[in-house]
């Protein structure tokens, strides 16, 4: 069905990328070694945005993360999307493509936001349909990316990480792992990160997102996380990936920062700390 | 998400069948902000959602309202940015994407705007958000080589009346009864002149990577639009306008991909 041979993104720090540092990636790049784009940023037809990208794939290893997709939809995957996704793997051969346990999309209307699911023997099924379906189309292996979460369903039958062991189970897809989106949910819900990252199927791991996020409070006065994007990661997320480096092994670390974007030492520095992580571990520290 | 089981048992979670909550409910309360939260969704220890499902509602209405401020920067600037953001929570609900490339979102606000009793009072609007989606398009627009000038110079007199231009993929033409492109230009460039009333149309091009869009009076604009249709540059010209005007503009800003002779 895919080829699982073909190289993917190196265990060292990547960014997302943002248009403003175009020219910084292309000559200052400091320690990333792969950038990641959103997908549905790169699905016009020329100019700007294409002629960056073929640039960039020509010097980087890139990640496409699609936002899209709605692979959680209760209707069917959006086949014109799969269609412009496929063009665009054929286009730069990326060396992963990654999609979120969540839903976007209502009767042909994006809602642009990840959505949430119950987890629940249906969900499952539809979701590992839509997975075989997404790795079909576009002849690759795709990973599935944990969401963070800000509500449950009453109805839920499975925990999170037994719901993605067993989507792993019947798809073949990989799994990225967010670990701020971990620390989100699990304050949000009042449960160990720890044991969230214990539990996971960390062997199908292939990607690891760090990314920064907001703090609000619920209608009780609990501590309430907003998974923003727009700051630099928290030092519990640090801490937090640190556990989650000595379980996986060395991964291809992401800064995510997509609002409120910073000037490139910034990011670089975040990038810079992330590299950090990997060289402790490589120290056995 | 739950706590990740200990116990090791796979579907131990709720000892009672729940009720499934649709996705078309949950969307329906995700647009009505003044509703309830749906049932079956909780915080911490099965308490109710409460203010949980309101992120969604704000991500939602948020960042669409971004998208709409990204997309119509003059719009926005022409009607305030209060008012801006209360449109676009109107139309947004009226107008989802209707995909997930949100470059091309809010195609329907000309429409939108022309209907839209509280800017009844600002006709030229319409128009001004055509053209603010005209060069979100021309950006993304296919790349495309231009035609050498002089190939056209080449042309006997005779066979250039005949001749049909091939367009770039990023050209297009705002047409409008309004000073479209004056006040598209004054809310774009403090520097620029304040529009005077009249007919106007805008020509949008993308001669590198940046999109540029340039005032036409009527008769040009008329003769652009005839060679857009695919009119032999003789038949076109008899619109009036001045046809060598209109082609070197169209050269200079490599709108021409190819002359058909």
């Amino acid at each position: 069905m895919f080829d699982a041979t073909r190289p993917g993104l190196p265990a060292r720090p990547g960014v997302g990328y943002k248009s403003r540092h175009f020219q910084a990636l292309m000559t200052d790049p400091g320690p990333v070694g792969w950038i990641e784009i959103h997908a549905e940023n790169c699905m016009g037809d020329g100019g700007r945005p294409l002629a960056q990208l073929q640039a960039l794939s020509a010097r980087f290893p890139v990640s496409v993360h699609g936002v899209g997709l709605s692979i959680g939809g209760e209707a069917p995957l959006d086949r014109d999307h799969l269609a412009r996704l496929r063009r665009l793997c054929d286009r730069i051969t990326p060396a992963s493509f990654s999609e979120h346990l969540a839903w976007s999309t209502h009767d042909s209307r994006f809602l642009n936001d990840l959505l949430p699911l119950p987890y629940t023997v249906a969900t499952l099924a539809r979701v590992a349909d839509h997975i075989a379906e997404v790795q079909d189309v576009l002849g690759r292996r795709m990973l599935l990316e944990n969401p963070s979460s800000y509500l449950a369903f009453r109805e839920s039958t499975l925990t999170e990480t037994d719901f993605l062991a067993e989507i792993v189970a019947r798809t073949g897809c990989g799994l990225l792992l967010d670990v701020n989106n971990v620390f989100v949910s699990a304050t949000n819900l009042a449960t160990s990160p720890q044991d969230y990252i214990a539990a996971f199927p960390v062997e199908h791991v292939a990607e690891i997102h760090l990314g920064g996020h907001d703090e609000d409070r619920d209608d009780d006065g609990a501590p309430l996380l907003i998974d923003s994007h727009g700051r630099e990661v928290a030092d519990p997320v640090w801490a937090l990936l640190d556990i989650t480096l000595a379980r996986t092994g060395p991964k291809p670390l992401l800064i995510e920062w997509d609002t409120d974007v910073p000037d490139w030492p910034v990011l670089r520095a975040e990038a810079g700390r992330a590299a950090r992580a990997l060289d402790r571990l490589h120290a056995g520290g | 998400m739950r706590s990740p089981s200990s116990s090791g048992q796979k579907y131990s979670l709720s000892a009672q069948p729940q009720p499934s909550l649709r996705q078309p409910e949950f969307v329906a309360a995700l647009l009505a902000p003044e509703t309830a939260v749906p049932p079956g969704l909780t915080g911490p220890d099965g308490s109710p959602a409460g203010k949980r499902f309101d992120i969604y509602r704000n991500n939602v209405a948020v960042s669409l309202t971004e998208a709409l401020e990204t997309g119509f920067p003059v719009l926005r600037k022409l009607v305030g940015e209060a008012f801006f953001a209360a449109l676009a929570g109107v139309f947004l609900r009226r107008h989802l994407p209707s995909s997930p490339i949100l470059a091309r979102y809010g195609q329907e606000m000309p429409a939108f705007l022309a209907e839209f009793p509280p800017v009844a009072h600002l006709p030229y609007l319409p128009d001004v958000a055509r053209l603010e989606l005209a060069l979100r398009a021309a950006y993304h627009a296919g790349d495309a080589s231009p035609l050498d000038p002089a190939a056209l110079g080449a042309l006997a007199p005779e066979a250039l009346d005949r001749a049909l231009l091939i367009f770039s993929p990023a050209v297009q033409l705002v047409r409008s009864i309004h000073p479209v492109h004056a006040i598209w230009a004054a809310n774009s460039d403090p520097a620029a002149p304040r529009p005077r009333p009249g007919a106007q149309a805008a020509l949008v091009t993308r001669p590198g990577f940046d999109p540029l869009a340039d005032p036409l009076g009527p008769n040009d604009g008329e003769l652009v639009a005839g060679l857009m249709e695919g009119k032999p540059l003789g038949l076109a010209a008899e619109a009036g306008g001045d046809l060598a005007r209109v082609l070197s503009l169209l050269l200079s800003r490599n709108a021409i991909t190819e002359l058909c002779t």
